[in-house]
């Protein structure tokens, strides 16, 4: 039963969403260095946060489906990497805006940030064809779960390397030295990193709850020995 | 709410706004764009699903027509 409680989430992500789209435009002070083009920070960086862990929760999910084989939780692996690489493209046009209006330019390859962001995001675009390659399920299941605990590392250290780097670029917002957010700032920044990170749970669930539904209908099929309706994906796995 | 976005301050929409606004709609059509490739998933499943309806009423149909010959 993936689909219980997904109303609630919805109405409650609708909800967050709303009142941090309210804060940022209503609520957040302008940014005295940056002015109006600041408010794309409430969008971008919750993003990029959110998928980031979500790949690092994909890992976990992965190192749960090893330890215990329950194709269950290859699905969730796949599915929170799935929506993490949907959240990554959003983080990579959001950011060349940001880029542009800030900087002049689209892309900025000197920076470390914005690089290791998309290398990141390269080596899971890699995840697809890669589950793709391998037809038997179970095997694609298994190395489709090392690729993500492998990468799932990745993730983490790389955030680690990028804050050694100590870029004069790229602003820490979070820094205790220099100061940090001001408070309202603060505030504003938390309830859309809520909001996303809501939106995240809420569009695992429905496409956890979709795939499930699917995978029902093929068990029926299978039950009453009815006729195939042709080609299915060979990538997701099958939810049960 | 009128009273609330009168006392609000107007959006500055010059060359900041554009990329502001530019950066919020390329959020929303994504989100958009997802929702409407789970949209037609679900159509599918539906589709399916009315046609493993159809099979098994068929079926069922075909099973009592048979018991009713073997009676006869």
């Amino acid at each position: 039963m993936y689909g219980k409680g997904l109303r609630p989430l919805s109405i409650a992500t609708v909800a967050m969403l709303t009142l941090s789209l309210s804060l940022v435009f209503f609520y957040a002070p302008l940014d005295g260095d940056q002015g109006f083009i600041q408010k794309i920070f409430y969008l971008h960086v919750p993003l990029a946060i959110t998928a980031l862990i979500g790949f690092v929760v994909g890992a976990v999910f992965a190192v749960l489906h090893l330890r215990s084989g329950d194709s269950r939780w290859d699905a969730y692996s796949y599915v929170s990497i799935h929506m993490s690489v949907i959240f990554g493209v959003a983080v990579l046009i959001t950011g060349g805006i940001w880029a542009k209006a800030s900087w002049g330019h689209w892309w900025v390859w000197d920076e470390p940030t914005l690089v290791s962001f998309l290398i990141v995001f390269l080596l899971y675009a890699t995840y697809y064809p890669f589950r793709y390659a391998i037809e038997d399920r179970d095997r694609q299941a298994r190395y489709a779960s090392v690729f993500a605990i492998t990468a799932g590392a990745f993730v983490p250290l790389n955030f680690m390397a990028v804050r050694l780097a100590e870029s004069l670029v790229h602003p820490r917002v979070f820094a205790t030295a220099n100061g940090g957010l001001p408070g309202s700032m603060r505030l504003t920044f938390l309830c859309s990193l809520a909001a996303m990170a809501l939106l995240w749970v809420t569009l695992v669930k429905f496409e956890l709850t979709a795939k499930s539904a699917s995978g029902q209908v093929k068990r029926l099929r299978r039950a009453l020995d009815a006729p195939a309706p042709g080609a299915t994906s060979r990538i997701a796995p099958e939810v049960s | 709410m009128f009273e609330l976005l009168a006392a609000t301050p107007a959006l500055p929409l010059d060359e900041a706004g554009k990329y502001v606004a530019g950066t919020y709609i390329v959020f929303v059509v994504l989100l958009v764009v997802y929702v409407g490739i789970m949209a037609m998933k679900l159509q599918r499943i539906e589709r399916e699903l009315r046609e493993l309806a159809g099979f098994a009423e068929q079926r069922k149909r075909d099973e009592d027509r048979e018991e009713v010959g073997a009676d006869v």
